[in-house]
């Protein structure tokens, strides 16, 4: 299996607000809110530690929902975000300076 | 801190921040100190210098957008109808222009957004007033009635401006200023400032109603309307940082309003 590693942008500016989160694309200053859910694997997207072993450990251990479910959510989420230049994505851990 | 106490030109201080303009036109020095009455300072103590270069009006274009750009410790901002540079670390600029003083009035607008980012503060599109003591900002893009709350208040308000508020951070605790920056009311502000109680994002609907929003609602609201002229990372950063701090301390609200002078019964 194939495991996705995430990085969150270094470029990108991101403040927490409560049990939310803002980040602002560096790139046209799009501004972004991540639920509590979103707000977990941004912090935890060190660029080393796969999306799986996140959602395992930050989401399945605390939500009642099934690893598979969570890991669809998430990868959708993390997709998203790249798109949008704000998170990195890779099969290969990621050096900080690649991100 | 720089402090420029040459003599000659006009010195225009909004926000209390003096900013001396030198032109040998004495024509436009003189629409100068027309354009920014209330502004004009009577001590000649500037935090900083423009020399402004006249240009015929047929060497510019005024189709082309506004750029803003840092190079080499140098702010550089141009538009069609002017072109700037202004260097913080000798607290002295010149901009090249037509004889507008809206050229002017834009070049003024950019310097203050530059300045108030580095303390906290930022220009808000909005109209804002003073009410016992403290004061309201009134948020919207154009048409979403900045103006007509202006207009609708009532004699005991102190109307501060109809289109570009000046958000002060100090000490902790943000005030709003006066600004010569006007909208349809085509009036300046007065040159007053007091804390703020309040922002309200504005809504038009059938009738008055102030209600709460989210804090990242009020973020977003706050980003949308605050001009940022610089798309350098930093201070766009030192932008958005300024709304998350402003949000933790000043209640942004909604206020949907009917335009009749009821509205300001809410305003208290």
């Amino acid at each position: 299996m194939t495991r996705l590693y995430v990085a969150r942008n270094t470029s990108a500016a991101a403040r927490a607000l409560g049990e939310e989160t803002m980040v602002m694309s560096a790139a046209d200053s799009t501004l972004f809110t991540l639920n509590e859910v979103a707000s977990i694997i941004w912090e935890a997207a060190d660029g080393v530690t796969p999306l799986d072993e996140i959602v395992a450990d930050k989401i399945c251990a605390h939500y009642d929902v099934t690893p598979e479910v969570a890991l669809k959510d998430a990868e959708a989420l993390v997709n998203g975000l790249a798109e949008h230049g704000i998170l990195v994505l890779s099969d290969q851990p990621l050096a900080a300076s690649c991100r | 801190m720089t402090a420029i106490t040459q003599s000659s030109g006009v010195v225009v201080e909004i926000g209390g921040l003096p900013i001396r303009l030198r032109c040998d036109s004495a024509d436009f020095l003189w629409q100068i100190r027309e354009r920014y009455a209330g502004y004009v300072g009577s001590r000649d103590y500037a935090r900083f210098d423009f020399e402004i270069e006249l240009a015929p009006p047929d060497a510019v274009s005024s189709d082309e957008d506004v750029r803003v750009a840092c190079q080499a410790g140098r702010w550089l901002m141009q538009r069609g109808d002017f072109r700037a540079e202004w260097n913080p670390s000798t607290a002295r600029g010149r901009i090249q222009q037509t004889i507008s003083p809206y050229s002017l009035d834009s070049v003024l607008r950019i310097v203050h957004t530059l300045l108030l980012a580095r303390q906290g503060g930022f220009l808000l599109h909005a109209s804002s007033a003073i009410r016992n003591g403290r004061a309201f900002l009134f948020s919207g893009v154009s048409g979403a009635g900045k103006t007509t709350l202006a207009r609708l208040a009532p004699p005991d308000v102190a109307l501060l401006t109809d289109e570009i508020s000046y958000v002060i951070r100090r000490e902790g605790s943000y005030l709003a200023a006066g600004t010569p920056f006007y909208g349809e009311l085509a009036q300046p502000g007065e040159n007053r400032e007091a804390p703020i109680e309040g922002v309200f994002l504005l809504a038009k609907g059938p009738k008055n109603a102030i209600e709460p929003i989210s804090g990242t609602d009020a973020v977003r609201g706050l980003m949308s309307n605050i001009l940022f002229f610089a798309r350098d990372p930093q201070f766009v950063q030192a932008v958005f940082d300024s709304a998350l701090d402003f949000v933790s301390r000043v209640p942004v609200r909604r206020l949907t309003f009917a335009p009749d002078r009821s509205v300001w019964e809410l305003i208290v």
